[in-house]
């Protein structure tokens, strides 16, 4: 990362949105669906590349933080019958808050410690979500009913179901996790984040407190994985178990791997390229976890750096 | 029937599924301890281990005790080699780096898991049982396969510990594991080891899948629970400690099987799960092994 160009890098990030942003009037209405689950998920992996890529901290429960968001949302809409941005907050309020426990257990470990512990959690959490079935529809999930998803400000209302209405909402909080994290990377704390992950006992050295540093990425990380979770259960409706399993810890992973960890843009590419592989080759195969296995291997083999990683080796050392 | 019984029915039940756990667990351990990789993988080569054996029962036919020993031997060798070229291919060229041999070998669970749907398919699908022998107790009538399997499991624990403690294969395995610089320098082939040790990992689990199926049915998702059960068994037991692994293996399969027989099994998941976690964060030396170095 060199100093020389906040103004490239911002100009950058503004462009890739307002590409986005065009694409909504280009695209036919199946991508135009597609790209916002896109959107959403990419802000699962946004999160889980802060603490990943920019910390080196591997967590193998991220699904728990996502799964706390959407059933924090859906659970205030369904149960409560709470309005829409109140039912935002919650889901993002209950990322914060778990994301904290977790934060303050699972980081007195280390290393491979810390990815089983992890693991272990988002299996509580998972299981726990199977057990209270009662209250959160069990592995059969919940839907949100329609007339619940919309979103009024006094006279106006805007039908969150509405495909474009969608749309917007889904880069609007793609673009704002986007601008955040990329402020993020570029600040001083950023760079302390950096220093842990080069050499902790160096930055301790130093003078950092480094336990508080990375309780705090884990807390804003979880939050951002919220966020999306939250999104995700207004804007698609649907809130389900399997989005809290394993399988939901591993997703993020790979998609970070695959557009290149500790880049500001490389969880998007990686979640759009996922999708668009898994998404061509379903309709040759129904084996979609063979394709997640082979390219997990693949990455750690010969790509370790990721998309976005090797082109900022190779040309564009600039690139945040 | 009474509490009493119950709770000895309960009891029998745990220790079979603490024999079963004690070999998988035990698997898990080497590897661990031997190689320091974490293998996600290996509650797939589980599953690989009870779907051969039902591939091979059904191939050979004849007296059900003939298929069954023919799957008992044959099994595991095939589960030895896949992860033998598993090895060679991915572990080896990572060099054996934590972080990235767990990604990797999560991509390996993901691989065997989708071949064995695409080619076993997703049924449930029974093996009998070599005999079916059932002791009279005063209460209830248990089947004696079950028993026996009990035995077989402490036979190959022992005969495994035999081979760790008593044995230069077992030596050159716990210099490799003390300190494999040195090893190499005393002239042991420290990648031969790995690979051996891995497939013997795999061969363990196989021959646990092998013993269980005729109890519990072939399926492709099998492999789920004994991989968890199996972190927990290791962690409590302290990584890449033996005694500690079978003690371990016996109070999780015991109160396991006592737990889920008058609770909600998925409450006994959780509490078991939760406890783990903790022990992890808590005491990561396990609660019988001693701090690592």
């Amino acid at each position: 990362m060199s100093e020389a160009s906040p103004a490239k890098a911002y100009a950058l990030h503004l462009g890739a949105i307002a590409l986005l942003f065009v694409l909504s009037f280009l695209l036919p209405e199946y991508y135009h669906g597609v790209l916002a689950r896109i959107m959403v998920l990419a802000v699962f992996a946004m999160g889980y590349n802060m603490l990943f890529g920019y910390v080196g901290l591997l967590s193998l429960g991220h699904a728990m933080f996502f799964g706390a968001g959407l059933y924090g949302a859906g659970l205030a809409v369904i149960q409560l019958g709470w309005s829409v941005p109140a039912a935002f907050g919650a889901g993002l309020g209950c990322g914060a808050v778990l994301s904290l426990i977790i934060g303050l257990l699972a980081l007195r470990t280390t290393g491979v410690a810390f990815m089983i512990v992890t693991m272990m959690f988002a299996q509580v959490f998972y299981l726990a979500i199977l057990y209270f079935a009662a209250w959160t529809g069990g592995d059969q999930g919940m839907v949100v009913p329609q007339p619940a998803r919309v979103l009024s400000f006094g006279a106006t209302s805007l039908d969150l179901t509405n495909p474009t209405v969608r749309y917007i909402c889904a880069l609007s909080l793609f673009s704002l996790v986007l601008l955040i994290t990329l402020a993020i990377v570029r600040s001083r704390y950023g760079r302390v984040l950096v220093a842990i992950r080069e050499n902790e006992e160096r930055t301790k050295m130093l003078g950092y407190d480094t336990f508080s540093n990375k309780l705090a990425a884990v807390v804003v990380s979880g939050t951002i994985c919220a966020a999306s979770g939250a999104a995700y259960a207004l804007l698609f409706g649907y809130v389900g178990s399997s989005f809290a399993s394993v399988q939901y810890s591993i997703l993020p992973l790979l998609w970070v791997l695959l557009g290149g960890a500790a880049t500001t843009l490389g969880p998007l590419i990686g979640t759009l390229f996922m999708y668009y592989v898994i998404d061509v080759t379903s309709g040759y195969t129904s084996a979609y976890l063979l394709i997640v296995g082979i390219a997990l291997i693949l990455l750690v083999l010969f790509f370790p750096k990721g998309i976005l990683g090797s082109i900022r080796q190779r040309w564009l050392g600039w690139l945040p | 029937m009474h509490f009493g019984p119950h709770l000895l029915l309960a009891t029998l039940e745990g220790l079979v599924t603490s024999a079963v756990l004690a070999l998988t667990a035990l698997g898990l351990s080497l590897v661990f301890g031997v190689m320091r990789v974490v293998n996600v993988a290996h509650g797939e080569f589980f599953m690989l281990g009870a779907v051969l054996a039902w591939a091979i029962t059904s191939a050979i036919g004849g007296h059900p005790a003939l298929g069954f020993l023919a799957a008992l031997v044959i099994a595991p060798l095939i589960v030895g080699a896949v992860a033998v070229v598993a090895e060679r291919l991915v572990l080896r060229r990572l060099n054996y780096n934590p972080e990235a041999t767990i990604v990797a070998t999560i991509g390996m669970l993901y691989i065997i898991q989708q071949l064995a749907l695409t080619f076993y398919g997703p049924e449930a699908r029974p093996v009998e049982p070599p005999f079916s022998y059932r002791i009279l107790l005063p209460w209830f009538g248990y089947s004696g396969y079950k028993l026996s399997i009990i035995a077989a499991s402490a036979v190959l624990l022992i005969a495994t510990w035999l081979v760790l403690t008593r044995t230069k294969i077992g030596l050159i395995m716990r210099a490799t594991q003390y300190d494999s610089e040195t090893a190499q320098a005393f002239g042991i082939s420290v990648g031969r080891v790995y690979g051996g040790v891995f497939a013997l990992g795999a061969m363990l689990a196989a021959i646990a899948a092998v013993l269980i199926v005729p109890i519990s049915q072939a399926h492709y998702l099998m492999g789920q629970d004994p991989l968890l059960l199996s972190f927990i068994v290791v962690i409590i037991g302290g990584l890449g400690s033996l005694r500690g692994t079978v003690v371990a293996a016996v109070l999780i399969g015991l109160s396991d099987g006592i737990i889920s027989m008058f609770f909600s099994p998925t409450l006994a998941k959780i509490i078991a799960t939760l406890l783990v976690a903790m022990v992890l964060v808590f005491r990561p030396q396990g609660l019988f092994g001693t701090a690592s170095r």
